[in-house]
Formats: C-alpha cells, sequence, structure tokens
C-alpha cells in the first residue's frame, strides 16, 4: 500500500475541508477501502476518517422515517433498527461480525458495489440519500456499478428511509466472499411495490419494474409466476452465468414476497 | 511518522506510525505481541481479529491511527499473568480446538466475543458467528465443541458438517 496523510476531524465541516487537498479520500470503515488500497487499486495522497465525527451516528425514527447516520456500522444498524425490521436484518447479514463492526452505511452507499446490499435496500426503500450539500433521490444516485451521483469532496452524512407496510431482503449468498450472487430487497408501500436487485447486473442495483408492476396489483409469489427477468447485461462469471442469475432474481423476489 | 497511542491489554502503549501503518503491523512489530497472525492480509481469514473498545475486528483492516485512544484486547490479554489459560483457551485445549494453532487466536477473540454478547449460543449460532473465522485444520468441529464447553454447555456429539 503507498502512504498517505492521515487525518481524523471532529466535524463535518473540518472533514469537508480537509477533503479539499488533493487527491483526498474519505475512509469509514476501512471494510472497502483498505483492501483495495492494498491492492494499489485505490492510492489516496490524504485520507480523512470520518469515524470520529459523533453526529455521523445513530439510528433514529421520527415519522415513520428511519434515518441513519452515515458513520453507522452493520452492527449498530442490525442492533437498532427495529422499526424497520427487514432493513436490520439485512444489515445483520452483511459479511461476517468483524466486518460489521467496522463497515458502515455510508461507505457501503458511496461505494455502490454491484454485488453488495445495502444499496438493495436503498433502493428498494425509495430512500433519500443525505450529503453535506442537498438531499438525492435514490433514483437519481445509484449511475452505474461503483459509480453514484456523488460529487469530489460530497460525504455522505445519513440516509433516510420511509418505512414500508411490509418488506424482505432475500439473499443468495456467495460463499467464498460473503457477497450476494444475487439479492432482491422487497418493499411494499401504500404507493405500491418496489423491487430492488443486486449482485446480478453489470450496471450495479437495479428496480426489477415488471414485477413491481405485478406486484402492485397482487401482493403474492403468484403474482409473477408468468414472468421472466430478462438475461441481457447481467454478469456472468465462474459463480454463475447470466441465465442462472436471471432464474435467482425470479426465485428470490417470490421468496421475498413470501416471507415480507 | 505520527505518535499513536492506545491502551493494549490494560497497558498504555505508545509508538510512531505511518499512516498506512495496520493496527495488526502495530501490535506484530512496534509492540512485539506476535499473537495476533496474520493470515490473508486480506480482511477474509480472521486469524488477526482483536477486540477495540470491546467489538471484534479485524486488525489487518484497521489503521492504527484510527485507533488512536482506543481500548484493545489481544490474545496476550487473554490467560491470567501466570500463564492460567481463560475458559476459552482451556477448552480449545481439553476439545482439541486447534491442530497448526495459526486461526486460534482469531477463533479465540471471536469466540469471546460471541460469547460477551450471546453467553449461551447454540451450534448454529456458533457457526454463523464464526463465518469470517477460517481454519484450514478443524474442519471446525471441534471448536464448535470447545466453544459450547466454554459457554457451559453439554457438548453434545456436534455433527460434523
Ligand atoms: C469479508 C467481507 C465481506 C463483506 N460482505 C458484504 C456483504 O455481504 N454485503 C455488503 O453489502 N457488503 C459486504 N462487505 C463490504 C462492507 O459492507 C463494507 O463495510 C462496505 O462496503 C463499505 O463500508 P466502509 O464503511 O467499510 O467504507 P470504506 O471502505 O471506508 O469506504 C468505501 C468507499 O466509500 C467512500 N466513503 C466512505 N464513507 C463515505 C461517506 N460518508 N461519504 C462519501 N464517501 C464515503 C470511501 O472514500 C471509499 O471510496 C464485505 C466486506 C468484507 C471485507
Ligand atoms: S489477516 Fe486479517 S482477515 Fe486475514
Ligand atoms: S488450526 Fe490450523 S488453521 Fe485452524
Amino acid at each position: 500500500m503507498y502512504n498517505f496523510e492521515f487525518v481524523k476531524p471532529a466535524t463535518v465541516d473540518e472533514a469537508v475541508a480537509a477533503l479539499q487537498a488533493e487527491d483526498a479520500q474519505p475512509l469509514s470503515g476501512g471494510q472497502t477501502l483498505i483492501p483495495t488500497m492494498k491492492q494499489r487499486l485505490n492510492a489516496p495522497s490524504t485520507l480523512v476518517s470520518l469515524i470520529g465525527i459523533d453526529s455521523l451516528k445513530g439510528v433514529s425514527e421520527a415519522g415513520g422515517v428511519l434515518t441513519i447516520g452515515a458513520g453507522t456500522t452493520h452492527a449498530t444498524v442490525a442492533a437498532e433498527a427495529g422499526a424497520y425490521p427487514a432493513l436490520a436484518a439485512l444489515a445483520g447479514g452483511i459479511g461476517d461480525p468483524a466486518v460489521r463492526n467496522r463497515g458502515t452505511i455510508g461507505g457501503s452507499l458511496a461505494n455502490n458495489d454491484p454485488a453488495a446490499c445495502y444499496p438493495a435496500a436503498a433502493l428498494g426503500s425509495g430512500a433519500t440519500v443525505v450529503t453535506n450539500t442537498r438531499e438525492i433521490a435514490i433514483d437519481d444516485y445509484f449511475q452505474g456499478m461503483f459509480t453514484t451521483a456523488l460529487e469530489e469532496g460530497e460525504i455522505i452524512t445519513a440516509v433516510k428511509f420511509p418505512i414500508p407496510e411490509k418488506a424482505n431482503y432475500q439473499k443468495f449468498e456467495q460463499p467464498a466472499s460473503r457477497f450476494a450472487l444475487v439479492g432482491v430487497f422487497v418493499a411494499k408501500t401504500a404507493d405500491g411495490v418496489r423491487v430492488a436487485v443486486t449482485g446480478a447486473s453489470e450496471e450495479g442495483v437495479f428496480r426489477w419494474t415488471e414485477a413491481e408492476a405485478a406486484l402492485s396489483a397482487n401482493f403474492a409469489p403468484g403474482a409473477i409466476e408468468g414472468l421472466s427477468a430478462s438475461a441481457d447485461g447481467l454478469i456472468g462469471d465462474l459463480h454463475g452465468t447470466p441465465a442462472y442469475r436471471a432464474s435467482l432474481i425470479k426465485t428470490l423476489t417470490k421468496r421475498a414476497v413470501t416471507a415480507a | 511518522m505520527t505518535e499513536v497511542s492506545m491502551v493494549v491489554n490494560g497497558r498504555k502503549v505508545s509508538g510512531n506510525v505511518e499512516g498506512r501503518t495496520l493496527l495488526s503491523a502495530f501490535l506484530r512489530e512496534n509492540l512485539g505481541l506476535t499473537g495476533t497472525h496474520v493470515g490473508c492480509d486480506t480482511s477474509q481469514c480472521g486469524a488477526c481479529v482483536v477486540h477495540v473498545d470491546g467489538a471484534a475486528v479485524k486488525s489487518c483492516t484497521m489503521f492504527a491511527l484510527d485507533a488512536e485512544g482506543a481500548d484493545v484486547a489481544t490474545i496476550e490479554g487473554q490467560a491470567a499473568p501466570d500463564g492460567t489459560l481463560n475458559v476459552i483457551q482451556q477448552a480449545f485445549q481439553d476439545y482439541h480446538g486447534l491442530q497448526c494453532g495459526f486461526c486460534t487466536p482469531g477463533m479465540v477473540m471471536s469466540a469471546a466475543a460471541l460469547l460477551k454478547e450471546n453467553p449461551k449460543p447454540s451450534e448454529a449460532e456458533i457457526r454463523d458467528y464464526l463465518e469470517g473465522n477460517i481454519c484450514r485444520c478443524t474442519g471446525y468441529h471441534n471448536i464448535v465443541r470447545a466453544i459450547m464447553a466454554a459457554s457451559g454447555q453439554d457438548v453434545p456429539a456436534v455433527a460434523a458438517e
């Protein structure tokens, strides 16, 4: 790993200022960034650790919206997001206990790994990403694998999840990486059903709109029996072909509807 | 180089590190606490698990500077000062929960974190909690038995997976 300057501010304003340095990058739990720096896929000259910023931590609920600070670990969400059980369960299924004790929701959403779990929850819930400068609706946020609407130097400060009537996440785990081979998040709200798929597409997380329409009309696994997810643009690798992933999308969507 | 200070196994320590110095490297190279093993250095194997402020973390995936002021516990602090093994370590010995021993420090530290959260875990809960701790020798069977025993539970003929 190349060396860098390490700074640990105590406030968001100080962090934003520190990120003005050339090639500066935020560090949250480091569970993604440190491995990529070891591989020299990433070589920031300054790392701005966000974990000393208390205002970025915590889970709170008000008016049917669950707000999670960007620096909240997966373990804390699993323990404290009881107001949104499907989200707490998703957080408790990420990686392993040591990863959950460090990794954060802000880091996961900023990274937008195509096989990560939180992007499915955020897109499936119709969440809002709050940054130091603005609020970004989730449908405008994800812009393809490892790409988001975040600008250079912009920090996620919190994520707001409207709590649905029912929801469930089904993760078909890739046992070596502990990420999702395919994961499907289904949420039923007063405005209809959202179905978000991770792990499957070359473009990262996406909504399966045909299934959303069918499930909005009839929230039952049988409602999507006649549909099939397209294998076009799906990931093919040694763990599964595009056709296999397409088949998993449908199976997991049905399971999520049953379990919701 | 920047000075970093923390408490390790109850003792105040400090040392000079670079930004990129991992907590695992600080423990092993600066402090000579080589009980914390680095198996993969890619966040996969859990041999390097230590506790930071009470939570199990992979010390190969945390910078030493991010542990400034923290309370760190490693395998060296588990036995009593006279060398008497703690209940988890003793159970690993009694139930043959190790062969080469490379994964053992991480296994013992993960087991300690589990039993703090869940004093009487089921076999399935133990296996689930150890998801991030890889052992290439034992087949896990005797590790699960040791943790059952350490938690004061009967050690059934836990089925080998
Ligand atoms: C063994 C293992 C298994 C895993 N399994 C899973 C899994 O099953 N599912 C899953 O979803 N993930 C999994 N992960 C990834 C894990 O969830 C990471 O914690 C997460 O992807 C990144 O969060 P972090 O806090 O560690 O971010 P970091 O690694 O610190 O940062 C990641 C990226 O986000 C940027 N960043 C961080 N915080 C912010 C912020 N507030 N604002 C803007 N940018 C920011 C950083 O600059 C960096 O580019 C796994 C990781 C490991 C090591
Ligand atoms: S050495 Fe840290 S996880 Fe393997
Ligand atoms: S005892 Fe050898 S790796 Fe576990």
